[in-house]
């Protein structure tokens, strides 16, 4: 969830994501939280997730701070951010084709002992 | 507390927390009102800025997202880790709003360094002193689990952990190894002279060094509110042996026993009231 892959990274990021089903419920549109979280998201990694889960109509190539003055912006970024989900499929970490299976929305991250 | 009786010496996290488990977690109102007062009490030595700006935290162990949904009530936004399966799935079918990730803490963290305004985690710390499993090594888990907290937290931010240490070492355990690895704050204990209200927060501190908060109950008082005093979280097993004996009598220790216990610390030289008909005499209920 939480535009999936933004949060991850081990060894390689961002990770590709393998869509089976995607769902979307609404989300409350806060502002104030969207300028917050905004420098800390990694925006061609943002974009590639947004592409792979279908919601990347109307989102720029490249993004800045100014744009978030932009009402219109900003409600595409909260609406591919927070209110797309992977319900199935998988997270592929880029650099060792290893998938983290995601189930119900929740992406399985368990790792095996000795790849710790 | 007596050893075997801790859930983290029945099993592993992701074995002990199953479908039974995980479901006490939504019907058992006691359980809910504790994960809420103690995920209330992080939030406040969290001392986020008070400027309604919604965060980003971290919800370590989160579990079927009790502690998560008070942080929802106070107004921010928390990704989820847990390691049982059967807890998120409970999480899940309650529609906590915070996004879940099934992960092994003693993994490390499997987030993006300086992302998280700040970190809470509600009892679930101390699994980690555990080797559940061959190649287990808690020293190891517990580093791993540090230095990946501290790189996903962002400059200035904290993380409070509230744990169940077994004894003291454990806790200095913890302690040292969140040092190590760059951490300042130290344990915060709440009601330090309380059993029962008892509470240990690991308050940790990402590049600044200010003092330790301090703890609730230091000159002895004891929590007012009947629910805070609850010791702990009601975890198969935990409070076993408590049920069976108020289960029988449940009308105290009696007579014989204050007059033994008297004799006792007379014995030992300490000033003891002498005895008299009032002496381990009931109290009069008083309506």
């Amino acid at each position: 969830m939480l535009s999936c892959h933004i949060k991850n990274v081990r060894n390689g990021y961002p990770f590709l994501i393998e869509v089976v089903k995607v769902s979307e419920h609404e989300a409350d549109f806060d502002p104030d939280f969207l300028k917050h979280i905004f420098p800390r998201i990694n925006w061609p990694a943002f974009l590639q997730g947004a592409v792979s889960l279908g919601c990347r109509e109307g989102l720029p190539e490249e993004a800045n701070e100014s744009m978030l003055e932009d009402e219109g912006f900003l409600k595409r970024f909260h609406h591919a951010l927070l209110e797309v989900f992977l319900e199935e499929g998988s997270l592929v970490c880029p650099e060792t084709g290893r998938k983290f299976p995601v189930s119900k929305g929740i992406p399985n991250m368990l790792l095996n002992e000795d790849e710790c | 507390m007596g050893k075997g009786e801790r859930p983290e010496h029945m099993a592993p996290p992701d074995i002990f927390y199953n479908e039974d488990e995980a479901r006490k977690y939504t019907t058992n109102s006691r359980m809910i009102s504790i994960q809420s007062t103690l995920t209330e009490r992080a939030l406040e030595l969290l001392a986020l800025p008070q400027d309604g700006l919604p965060r980003l935290l971290l919800d370590l162990g989160c579990g079927s997202g009790l502690s998560g949904e008070a942080l929802s009530e106070a107004g921010q936004v928390w990704v989820g880790l847990d390691i049982s399966a059967a807890m998120l799935d409970v999480a899940h079918e309650r529609e906590v709003e915070g996004d879940l990730v099934l992960s092994d803490l003693g993994h490390g963290l499997p987030l993006r360094p300086g992302s998280f305004d700040g970190a809470i985690s509600i009892s679930a710390v101390q699994w980690l002193c555990n080797a559940d499993r061959a190649g287990h090594d808690p020293r190891k888990r517990m580093k791993r689990f540090f230095e990946t907290l501290y790189m996903s937290l962002r400059r200035g931010a904290r993380a409070v952990l509230q744990i169940y240490p077994e004894n003291h070492k454990q806790a200095e355990m913890l302690v040292a190894a969140a040092m190590k690895v760059g951490f300042s704050g130290g344990l915060v204990v709440d009601y330090p002279h309380s059993t029962r209200a008892k509470k240990y927060f690991l308050v940790l501190m990402v590049g600044t060094s200010i003092a330790v908060p301090t703890a609730k109950g230091l000159d002895g008082s004891e929590p007012e509110d009947e629910e805070e005093a609850a010791e702990h979280v009601q975890m198969a097993g935990r409070d076993r042996k408590k049920r069976r004996r108020t289960g029988g009598k449940g009308d105290g220790k009696g007579r014989d026993w204050v007059l033994k216990k008297k004799e006792q610390m007379r014995k030992k030289g300490y000033d003891i009231a002498p005895d008299s008909k009032y002496t381990g005499r009931k109290r009069k209920r008083i309506v």
